[in-house]
């Protein structure tokens, strides 16, 4: 009973600045007081257009999008190649290859990040680029080990079978271990998702045009710039908080029943 | 996160995943080029990836740091002469910096503990097998996947002054309100980022939960120890690999604050309450043109992380 009282309050914590930020994105002038958390009237959408008046909301959910998708294929493609050559295949560099996978997810971003700068604007002109969003985040590591594990789990007489009957590895890889890794695969979308579509600081650095900032950037302009000559800033804060959450919350909705606690264990910790 | 990582970007910490088995020995060249060769060009992109967004700006942050570095226009060829330590000593003289140092300092004070105790408090209550436990997870876990500047909107809204925590609070509402008092500025981030971040170290407590033998469980009821009692001599020194882990994560999350600052107390306010080492390597080096000295600014911060992950292991080790 304590438990379920114990957990019953986490939870209303963790849930309650959600319950705010959708109410009062709908709502013409969104609550301060306690009274008012349960609003009958009052309704409108009108938040939603103002920001989108600001900030371009259609326009910063495409470049979101971009970003993310090109990190997603770029991680979904070589991640899964080089999950699947650590995992199942012997070839001159593998050790180098899981050491390199191990040190990078020490290295904090932000001791590249100046470095980097430099390197991505002024090295290669990639400054307001797609190209030069995607690059530092186009394969996630952590997908990478999540690939090998799953891949290293299945049956080694598998993979003999096949190769005796003459199979290549990039066959015995589409035909026979992907299909078999399909929890992976969401998994791997989740936490691949989430990386790009969160992101602030890279992009932030990176996009100086406002027309190619993805909606975490604009809206974090909106809110430190904009916000204070609008009509009522709360409430296109919210509206744009829920445009940025909700792809999200929908996605790991929708991959739930996929999601298992273990495989995100046995990435983090082997 | 920013994450990490960029968002989930964890894994650090010793034994992460087995190494693979040594390759069987061969002769001559079948040896050296193992059994499918194929496996090179396989792993070749992600190595050249690692090679050219880690391993060269890594080098890079060194040199800069070491250099009397700055930009010029594209194409200018300005000598950069080597300047051994002076940046570090600028950097280390820096009031701003040490100041940022110590509002660090403040924040992992508040937000460590927190974290390992809530986890691993709601992990347990969780691991018993109560009812709704699905929809729980689900609900500790949102925050974590949403973006903290959707987050960090609401919060502000939530912390202003005449907002709804104070409204509620009434008259022991703090004045100046939470994000514009100086003492409690960077307390409050340090809230915040605990709530964000607690439902990432409740799933990786739930999952070390699960090797830790039902029969400890049902041996120290026998022995007549109590609930409070088996969870401070079964669950807590069972699940001690992963709290190594969750504090070496949640150090790394605490010295990288970028967004919660640079948004919630409009760039380390009130008066650099709560400004961050990683703020100030973005406006030393980008805003203000000196990215020797942001370099240097990364470099001693990292050093400053290896240290406190080292002396959380050592704490954390089995006597």
């Amino acid at each position: 009973m304590a438990r379920q009282v114990l957990l019953a309050a986490a939870a209303l914590v963790f849930a309650f600045p959600f319950y705010f930020m959708v109410v009062g994105a709908f709502q013409e002038s969104p609550t301060n007081t306690p009274d008012r958390l349960v609003p009958t009237s009052g309704w409108t959408t009108q938040n939603f257009a103002q920001i989108d008046a600001r900030i371009d909301l259609a326009g910063s959910l495409v470049n979101s999008l971009v970003f993310t998708a090109g990190v997603l294929l770029g991680t979904v493609v070589l991640g899964t190649l080089a999950g699947y050559a650590v995992a199942r295949l012997q070839f001159p560099g593998r050790r180098l290859t899981w050491v390199l996978m191990l040190l990078v997810q020490m290295v904090p971003f932000q001791l590249l990040m100046i470095p980097l700068y430099v390197q991505i604007t002024r090295g290669y002109g990639l400054g307001d680029t797609y190209l030069g969003m995607i690059l530092p985040f186009a394969i996630n590591t952590t997908a990478v080990f999540i690939f090998a594990q799953f891949f290293r789990a299945l049956p080694r007489e598998m993979f003999e079978a096949a190769r005796i009957d003459g199979a290549g590895e990039l066959r015995i890889l589409r035909s026979i271990a992907l299909p078999l890794v399909k929890p992976a695969l969401a998994t791997v979308v989740l936490v691949t998702f989430i990386g790009p579509w969160n992101e602030f600081l890279w992009p932030f650095l990176i996009t100086k045009d406002a027309s190619l900032q993805p909606l975490a950037v604009s809206l974090a302009n909106y809110i430190t710039n904009v916000s204070q000559t609008a009509a009522n800033p709360n409430g296109a804060i919210l509206a744009g908080a829920c445009a940025l959450a909700f792809p999200v919350v929908a996605l790991f909705c929708l991959f739930q029943r996929y999601f298992r606690t273990t495989d995100l264990g046995s990435a983090v910790k082997g | 996160m920013t994450t990490v990582t960029a968002g989930a970007a964890p894994g650090t910490g010793p034994g992460t995943g087995a190494a693979p088995a040594p390759a069987p020995r061969r002769r001559g060249r079948r040896r050296w080029w193992g059994g499918q060769p194929l496996g090179t060009l396989f792993a070749a992109p992600y190595l050249v990836f690692v090679l050219v967004v880690f391993a060269y700006p890594l080098g890079f942050s060194a040199y800069m740091a070491f250099h009397d570095y700055f930009f010029t226009a594209p194409g200018v060829e300005v000598p950069k002469p080597f300047v051994g330590f002076d940046n570090f000593a600028t950097v280390l003289t820096d009031p701003q910096v040490l100041a940022s140092f110590r509002n660090t300092a403040v924040f992992l004070v508040i937000n460590v503990p927190l974290t390992v105790g809530l986890a691993l408090v709601l992990a347990s209550a969780l691991n018993a097998g109560v009812r709704w436990a699905a929809a729980y997870r689900v609900a500790y876990y949102v925050p974590y996947l949403t973006a903290s500047v959707s987050l960090v909107g609401v919060w502000m809204l939530l912390f202003s002054s005449n907002g709804l925590v104070n409204a509620v609070l009434g008259p022991l509402a703090p004045d100046p309100s939470w994000l514009a008092n100086k003492a409690l500025a960077m307390p409050t981030i340090a809230l915040y980022v605990t709530w964000k971040q607690l439902g990432f170290y409740v799933l990786l407590y739930l999952a070390a939960l699960q090797n830790v033998p039902r029969e400890l469980y049902e041996s120290a009821e026998t022995d007549g120890a109590g609930g409070v009692q088996r969870f401070l001599n079964v669950t807590v020194p069972g699940v001690r690999a992963a709290t190594t882990l969750v504090l070496v994560l949640a150090i790394i999350t605490g010295t990288n604050l970028f967004t919660e600052p640079y948004l919630l107390t409009g760039g380390g306010g009130p008066d650099g309450a709560s400004v961050t080492p990683v703020l100030l390597i973005y406006q030393r080096g980008i805003q203000q043109q000196n990215p020797d000295v942001a370099a240097a600014i990364g470099m001693v911060l990292v050093i400053v992380v290896g240290l406190l992950s080292l002396a959380a292991q050592r704490l954390n080790r089995e006597r």
